[in-house]
């Protein structure tokens, strides 16, 4: 490697500004008849976090799903300019999800829960070791790799989720209502987790979520989406010189982003009969 | 002896529960002791003849004198019950695999052995007796046939009621077929698969029974319950009450055993190996 030839070579900085996923015109009919997405366009860029926003059946989960290759669309396209693609149209092992539920496997530890995804590449036990207790260090856990979920609290199962999510070292984690089931204080833990995390590795993140305060929270872009059909209504970053902690809880700047995107909600909400 | 172990904060816990587990023990045996007494006592009391109930000891002593005779039976009889289990086991889960591949194939196939499984089996065992080698290889194809299908129903429902979000999983992370078979769908089908071994190892022993009623022959290789129909026909009631015995306890030792093996394989992960804490 000389240094003539650095200039070609992306600098770290420039990955975050190539999209890496363009959503272009996506439609998604059920076959029940149900439109859940309509003419949906999305572009989302290295490195950055979005909050997917909305009321409940506005088409979020079908749009993550979408993105993450579970499920065709009715029309449109997905493309990825900063990835390989499989013979599926994937970029191959640059995607994670994380389900509302931590969707843990009960019969496998810890340990084995986070080695799944490694597993199914081919990645033996033993040689993934390393790589698994490193990224059940990142979320706290190392302490628990032999334990089974069962005997794990609902916020340590997710976190175990998330080291599996994490464990490919993917571009891209798309997460979908990942913390609505748990407490509200375990809640904020994970939220101030899952940002050390996006700031640590510089993922790209897509979070669905209905609550304005986590979106406000947590993001430095917020996608509003409209409901019957599903379509973003709106679309903004979100910028503050505070870093995001306790302290940026109780500030007039986020109680500012916060009625801004509770309006935004309203907005798209508001026309409809209820 | 202040500082007797017994008298340490901890031990009192431990001593509560192996108190517990021994009560848990002791309590049925005491039970079963208490009807044999009775039995004895009534038996005695009343004089009735061995030819209509013989007493415990007349049939604990006929258990000792007929063991030559009993005892061979008993072996064929769990050699019928073990095989067909086995065949049954390895049957059952195999074309409940082969059922789940498609909508169609299930649609085209599950009749079939659902007709199989409403016919009643002393029913058809004539017509097995007629087809099959031997009386052996027809009560094994009988016991097989009912102890096949709670194994086959039970997992044909254990591999369809797998986590929608682990197999999404699994599909995002490019998981083959086989991998999706081996890493989830057989271990999240384990706790149907040992609900299905314990009734079918139950129902392979009736059925080897049944079977070998309907059979009714005789001959060296014959099992528990062509011992049982002679004892009738000669009236020697002591030993068809020895040759029941011997049908309970083998009964007994493969629940047991098929409740052991289920105990072993999900008591660290399953909710239903969970001891409730209140
Ligand atoms: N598998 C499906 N089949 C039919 N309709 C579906 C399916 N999944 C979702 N829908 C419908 O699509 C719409 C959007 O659902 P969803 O994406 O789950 O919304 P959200 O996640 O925003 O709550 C809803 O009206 C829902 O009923
Ligand atoms: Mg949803």
């Amino acid at each position: 490697m000389t240094t003539s030839q650095a200039p070609l070579m992306p600098a770290p900085g420039d990955s975050r500004k190539r999209p890496l996923v363009v959503m272009r015109s996506v439609s998604k009919m059920f076959s029940s008849g149900t439109l859940a997405l309509s003419d949906m366009s999305l572009t989302v860029e290295g490195g950055e976090f979005v909050s997917l926003l909305g009321p409940s059946g506005c088409g979020k989960s079908t749009a993550l799903r979408i993105i993450a290759g579970l499920g065709d669309v009715s029309a449109g396209t997905i493309d990825w300019p900063s990835s390989r693609i499989n013979s599926k149209g994937l970029p191959e092992g640059d995607i994670s999800f994380v389900f509302q539920e931590p969707t843990l496997m009960p019969w496998q530890t810890v340990f084995g829960n986070v080695h799944l995804p490694l597993k199914l590449r081919g990645v033996s036990k033993t040689a993934a070791r390393d790589e698994i207790m490193e990224t059940l260090a990142t979320v706290g856990l190392q302490d628990f790799a032999d334990a089974y979920p069962r005997e794990l609290s609902g916020g340590m199962k997710m976190r175990v989720s998330i080291a599996r999510a994490l464990v490919t070292k993917p571009k891209l984690l798309l997460m979908d209502e990942p913390f609505a089931a748990l407490d509200e204080i375990t809640r904020q833990k994970l939220n101030d987790d899952v940002l050390r995390l996006w700031h640590e590795t510089g993922i790209t993140v897509i979070f669905v979520t209905h609550s304005v305060f986590e979106s406000a929270y947590l993001s430095n872009r917020i996608v509003v989406m409209k409901a019957r059909p599903g379509r973003v209504h709106a679309d903004f970053p979100l910028k503050t010189s505070m870093s995001r902690d306790a302290h940026y809880r109780t500030s007039e700047e986020y109680r500012q982003a916060c009625e801004k995107v509770s309006n935004m909600l309203l907005e798209a909400i508001g026309g409809e009969e209820h | 002896m202040a500082d007797d172990p017994i008298l340490t904060p901890l031990k009192p816990g431990l001593f509560a529960r192996n108190r517990e587990t021994l009560l848990r023990t002791l309590i049925p045996i005491c039970v079963v002791v208490g009807l044999i007494l009775l039995w004895q006592f009534i038996i005695s009391v009343n004089g009735i003849p061995q030819y209509i109930l013989p007493g415990p000891l007349a049939v604990a002593n006929s258990l000792y004198n007929d063991w030559g005779t009993l005892w061979p039976a008993l072996w064929v009889t769990t050699q019928i019950t073990l095989q067909a289990l086995a065949l049954a086991l390895i049957g059952g889960v195999g074309i409940a695999i082969f059922l789940v591949q498609s909508k169609w194939i299930e649609t085209a196939f599950y009749p079939i052995t659902v007709i199989l499984q409403v016919t009643p089996i002393v029913a058809i065992a004539p017509l097995i007796l007629i087809y099959a080698p031997t009386t052996q290889v027809a009560l094994l194809i009988c016991a097989f046939l009912v102890a096949f299908f709670p194994i086959l129903s039970n997992m044909v429902q254990g591999l369809k009621s797998v986590d929608h979000n682990l197999l999404n999983l699994f599909d995002l992370y490019g998981a083959s077929r086989w991998q999706t078979l081996l890493y989830l769908k057989l271990p999240s089908s384990l706790p149907y698969f040992m609900t299905g071994l314990r009734i079918g190892g139950g129902l392979a022993l009736i059925a080897a029974v049944v079977a070998e009623f309907a059979a009714g022959s005789a001959g060296a290789g014959s099992g528990l319950a062509f011992r049982l129909l002679e004892s009738q026909y000669r009236l020697n009631i002591p030993r068809l009450f020895a040759a029941l015995i011997l049908l309970s306890v083998l009964g007994v030792v493969i629940f047991m055993i098929t409740s052991f093996i289920a105990w072993a394989f999900l008591h660290r992960w399953h909710e239903s190996s969970l001891k409730r804490e209140n």
